[in-house]
């Protein structure tokens, strides 16, 4: 693997006529999103000085984001370095991430700068947020490092932030539509809107929705070789039971103050899908669904009082529910519910105490709860403050952020049983970021971060029937980060831009609840037990060129990380790498554009991996790739703008699985067409 | 300049497209990762010459991971013979399964009961080459007489109530290895014990909770349908069931999760419908060698955080405990969950899994008859069910 990994570098080292080649997209023109006005000129953003955050993202958005061959956010993360995707297969299939080998628990994911929240299983199905009405999705090591935003922001080992299109009008224009349709392989039938209004010069309206029906059949093909190289079986089945039926409705208003802006925004989504399940021997069509629901109200107010002071207010209230119904001939009837609500109220300050010093304190509460028809359930509530203060410094070479979190939880029961409550937490935890760039051009930057964190345990962790553990403590992580990016816009005679990015990382996490054996019916209990360290490194490239009118765009991206379970030297799987993480991963996503015409071509490696704890063959995962492609044509017909698109995918129809027993759909297409007026 | 333009064109754009797939191409090349898991042999102890020729042991595995696996343990060779059927059956999709539950050698067949794919494999118990499979529905355990094969199940072919399905015990013919019938039993049934013309069933109910199953049902085999059910008032999730030579049954129950019903042995009286004895002993596992009933239990408690473990021999004609340590060298120090027992009836040796912590690779412990460790082995996910093979007078 390490041959090959030369030679891929060498090779990419060669086309990129052996000037080293990387990426993260030049993010200048990304960042800031919050600002309504971005001008991008020829890929340099002209209000990039108003950049505070001091370790950038990796950021897709806008027109890449369009061009990558992914139907939900958790298919455009398989470009992110460091991140690994745990998807279940196809389009209902539960899609979630895993960043720097941490745990999925540890990944914050906000939703238009406000956390979505999952106090039940602490995981957020990104398979179900569709790119449709996205404008860019970033991804933070750490903490987004801008000092001021909400507690939240601060509380996650890693973050996901989301933002939805913005209105823009085109001048003289009040309205913006864009409409829609996509079809394809799995039965899909994918219809959108969105609608933008001028209300005044200050107020614009922003409406969409999407219908996404389904029917979820694939082939997929199990195949074992005898010892002697003959084929011991070969089958290809369909996947049934894989059907999804989902509507999104959003609604957002967006206003300009003086010094300030505000929006509130309205999302509700509901589905039923089939859950495919495992397929073991025996068993290739199972009958559990699903149906949820899910609505919330979010909005933020954000103005700059005076020269020195600013502030931020944000607030949400959101309502699930979650209808899980196994009615199988087969297995034991289940029908439960759930219901979960959220309130969530955060205020931030932001003081320029001089031109390089600024400091900020941020207070969030938050209450969650949740409700069950579970026998003897627990129904608890959870009340959560967060109060932090930082600090920012920039001395022009160096800037620098340091953070202080308090984190205060209190939670009740009521229950029939003698359900007790988890114990009342207060946590404090630090966090440093520093940037150095020791020329004046901003080409060349080194920085780095430290972060003690922690997740709670999730209210399945603590109150699941039979199974939760009350005492259980939070799991902590350490995070030591340092990097190098290198960036240069060139007026070269074919490449307008080159970028390199590498960070090596190690992590802790220690205290990490895992599932316990207990002897008895249901086996589990969930203790704090656990310990990992994960050293990584990751780099990243990417290359700009053109020739003729052709343009290009290169970008590859590979990590590397050793995360071993370091709980108990008796442990037979002491040392060994911890379920599903490869030691290798890789991404390549080539894009040419001429007249109109988009050519996409990526390509996506993960190594590998194993499904269990021990490193033995009967946990074997075999490495996977996929191959993708697609072309797309715009036309201006008008004043409209319309765009077609074929995409193929897993192009050499490879049989494979990211989760163990649950297979992948081999090769398949959609074709897409929007418009815009 | 033109011209080196297009030259550029020529070469830049086919050379990414061709690294892109040389790259792939690479990557391509290292697959060759679908190759079966073959056999591992071990030397583990010295062969030994007895009726007993060896036994099989069937590894549960988690649910959902397809991961159950058959192990042989030869005596005449003393060799461990690792994952036996993938490689002996290599035509079977998927192997042997998810989750295995009970193992039986009847007549010259071996009986695989697994579970979560709703299957009996039926085998030859010379080298475990697949027979058939029978059809059952989450089914749970098996035991055979005259011909037939009796096998539990959670869930029965008819329901007045779908949403509280009764379990079922199954009539399997051995010589067509056809379902012959099936008699509606208690809620989620486990163990069976057939005494004389009548077979017991252990039901548990443990999907109820709080209600859970207190009941044995009573099955009269002549015309199979279900003659009597015993309600026992004392207790509840009832799991084990052997029976001894005057004709009583032993049952264990699981107790329940909150601590005010404990894990517990009970010795009952069928026709009186009574304990007669409460034994006072948590069980996870049993075994009967003529009249010695070999017991392993691991209970968790939120008190201690811990499991505590337990063994015990028990005589079980005049019902007394023989001994509560039956390892003696201190080997079980190192078992975190005993989780299947199993004698030898001629050399009795006592073999004792280790599940651990059900994720990883279990252990099996073989100890003499005086509790001494002979040797150790690592055995597949969740070892559980032993199966003797040989020239065995069945109960």
């Amino acid at each position: 693997m390490k041959k090959l990994i030369l030679a891929v570098l060498a090779c990419t080292a060669l086309w990129g006529n052996s000037t080293s080649y990387a990426i993260c997209l030049p993010d200048d023109n990304t960042d800031d999103l919050f600002l309504d006005t971005v001008l991008v000129v020829k890929g340099v953003d002209v209000v990039a000085t108003k950049r505070q955050e001091i370790i950038s993202a990796q950021t897709i958005s806008g027109v890449d984001l369009e061009r990558l061959n992914s139907q939900s956010v958790a298919d455009a993360l398989r470009y992110f370095s460091g991140v690994q995707i745990k998807d279940y297969g196809g389009i209902g299939g539960i899609k979630t991430v895993n960043i720097r080998s941490m745990g999925t628990n540890h990944v914050g994911v906000f939703y238009n700068g406000v956390q979505l929240g999952n106090a039940q299983n602490g995981q957020v199905d990104l398979g179900r947020y569709s790119l449709e009405n996205i404008e860019a999705i970033s991804l933070y090591n750490g903490q987004k490092s801008n000092i001021f935003q909400s507690a939240k922001d601060f509380s996650t080992s890693s973050a996901i932030y989301i933002t939805t299109k913005r209105p823009t009008f085109a001048n003289g224009r009040n309205y913006q539509l864009i409409a829609e349709m996509k079809t394809g392989s799995f039965g899909l039938a994918n219809p959108s809107v969105l609608v933008n209004y001028k209300l005044s010069d200050k107020v614009s309206l922003s409406a969409s929705a999407e219908y996404t029906y389904a029917n979820g059949k694939y082939r997929f093909r199990y195949r074992r070789l005898q010892l002697d190289g003959q084929v011991a079986y070969d089958t290809t089945a369909v996947r049934e039971n894989g059907d999804v039926e989902a509507l999104r409705a959003e609604l957002g208003l967006y206003g300009l103050l003086n010094g300030g802006k505000w929006n509130i925004n309205g999302y509700f989504y509901t589905s039923e899908r089939g859950i495919p399940g495992a397929i073991v021997n025996n068993v290739f069509r199972r009958g559990e669904r699903q149906w949820d629901k899910s609505a919330f109200g979010q909005g933020s107010f954000e103005k700059r009082i005076n020269d020195w002071y600013e502030l931020k207010l944000t607030g949400k209230f959101a309502w699930d529910y979650s209808n899980f119904l196994r009615d199988d001939p087969k297995e034991l009837y289940l029908n439960n519910h759930y219901y979960q609500k959220e309130v969530y109220l955060s205020l931030a300050n932001l003081f320029k105490l001089t031109d390089w010093w600024s400091l900020s304190a941020a207070i969030d509460g938050q209450l969650n709860s949740m409700d069950a028809d579970l026998t003897d359930f627990a129904y608890p509530t959870r009340w959560t403050e967060l109060a932090v203060v930082a600090t920012a410094f920039d001395f022009g070479k160096i800037k620098a952020q340091a953070s202080l979190l308090g984190t205060f939880i209190q939670e009740s029961t009521r229950s029939r049983k003698t359900y007790t409550a988890s114990a009342n937490k207060k946590e404090l935890s630090p966090a440093v970021f520093v940037n150095y760039r020791p020329w004046h051009n901003r080409d060349v930057e080194f920085y780095g971060f430290f972060k003690r964190i922690f997740r709670m345990p999730t209210f399945n962790d603590l109150y699941y029937t039979e199974i939760g553990n009350a005492n259980l403590d939070p799991e902590y992580t350490y995070q030591y980060d340092l990097g190098l990016s290198v960036k240069k816009f060139l007026t070269h005679e074919f490449f307008d831009y080159v970028g390199i990015k590498a960070d090596g990382y190690y992590n802790a996490v220690t205290n990490k609840i895992i599932a316990y054996p207990t002897g008895q019916q249901f086996r589990w209990t969930m203790i704090n037990l656990g310990k990992v360290k994960i050293a990584g490194v990751e780099v990243a490239g990417d290359v700009a060129s053109h020739v003729d009118k052709v343009d290009m765009k290169l970008h590859v991206q590979y990590t590397y990380q050793k995360a071993r379970d370091y709980t108990d030297p008796e442990d037979s799987f002491y040392g060994d790498q911890i379920p599903y993480i490869p030691w290798h991963s890789l991404s390549v996503s080539y894009n040419a554009n001429w007249k109109g015409w988009d050519l996409n071509y990526s390509f996506i490696y993960t190594g590998k991996r194993y499904n269990e704890q021990e490193n033995i063959r009967f946990n074997y995962e075999p490495p996977w790739y996929t191959h993708d492609m697609s072309l797309s044509k715009s036309f201006t017909v008008g004043a409209c703008n319309l765009k077609i698109t074929g995409e193929l995918n897993n192009i050499f129809n490879q049989a494979y699985e990211v989760i163990h027993n649950y297979p992948m759909p081999g090769r398949n297409f959609r074709i897409a067409v929007k418009l815009k007026i | 300049m033109c011209h080196y333009r297009l030259i550029m064109a020529r070469t830049i754009l086919p050379s990414l497209m061709l690294g892109i797939v040389s790259i792939s191409t690479i990557l391509s090349s290292c697959e060759r990762d679908d190759v079966m898991i073959d056999i591992v042999k071990t030397q583990v102890t010295t062969p030994a010459y007895t009726d007993v020729e060896g036994f099989y042991l069937l590894n549960e595995g988690n649910m959902g991971g397809n991961k159950s696996t058959l192990d042989y343990f030869n005596a005449r060779e003393g060799v461990y013979y690792k994952n036996i059927y993938a490689e002996r059956n290599p035509n079977v999709v998927k192997e042997l399964g998810d989750v295995g539950n009970d193992l039986l050698i009847y007549g010259s067949k071996l009986y695989a009961v697994i579970n979560c794919s709703h299957k009996v494999e039926v085998m030859n118990v010379e080298d475990a080459t697949r027979v058939t499979q029978i059809d059952i529905p989450n089914c749970r355990y098996a035991v055979g007489k005259d011909g037939y094969v009796y096998v539990s199940s959670y869930v029965g072919p008819v329901q007045v109530d779908p949403t509280a399905p009764k379990g079922a015990v199954f009539k399997v013919d051995t010589l067509s290895m056809e379902i012959t019938g099936s008699v509606e039993v208690g809620y989620q049934p486990e163990e069976m014990t057939i005494i004389g013309n009548r077979l017991y069933v252990a039901n548990s109910g443990g999907y109820r909770v709080p209600d859970y199953d207190n009941t044995i049902s009573v099955i009269d085999l002549d015309n199979f349908t279900l003659s009597d059910v015993i309600m026992l008032d004392e207790s509840a999730n009832f799991h084990r069931l052997e029976h001894d030579r005057y004709g009583r049954l032993w049952l264990s129950s699981r107790g329940n999760y909150y601590g005010d019903m404990n894990s517990n042995l009970y010795v009952i009286d069928p026709v009186g419908k009574q304990i007669i004895k409460d034994m006072h002993m948590p069980v996870s596992d049993m075994w009967v060698d003529d009249n010695m009933l070999y017991v392993i239990s691991a209970e968790w408690s939120y008190v201690t955080g811990k499991n505590t473990v337990s063994y015990a021999k028990i005589d079980m004609d005049n019902m007394e405990v023989v001994d509560r340590n039956i390892i003696k060298d201190g080997t079980d120090e190192k078992i975190k969950i005993p989780y299947g027992i199993a004698v030898d009836p001629v050399t009795k040796d006592i073999y004792v899994t280790d599940a651990k912590s059900y994720v990883v690779s279990g252990t099996l412990y073989c100890f003499d008859k005086d509790g001494i460790c002979k040797w150790k082995q690592t055995a597949g996910q969740i070892p559980a069910h032993f199966a003797f093979k040989g020239n065995i007078a069945e109960e």
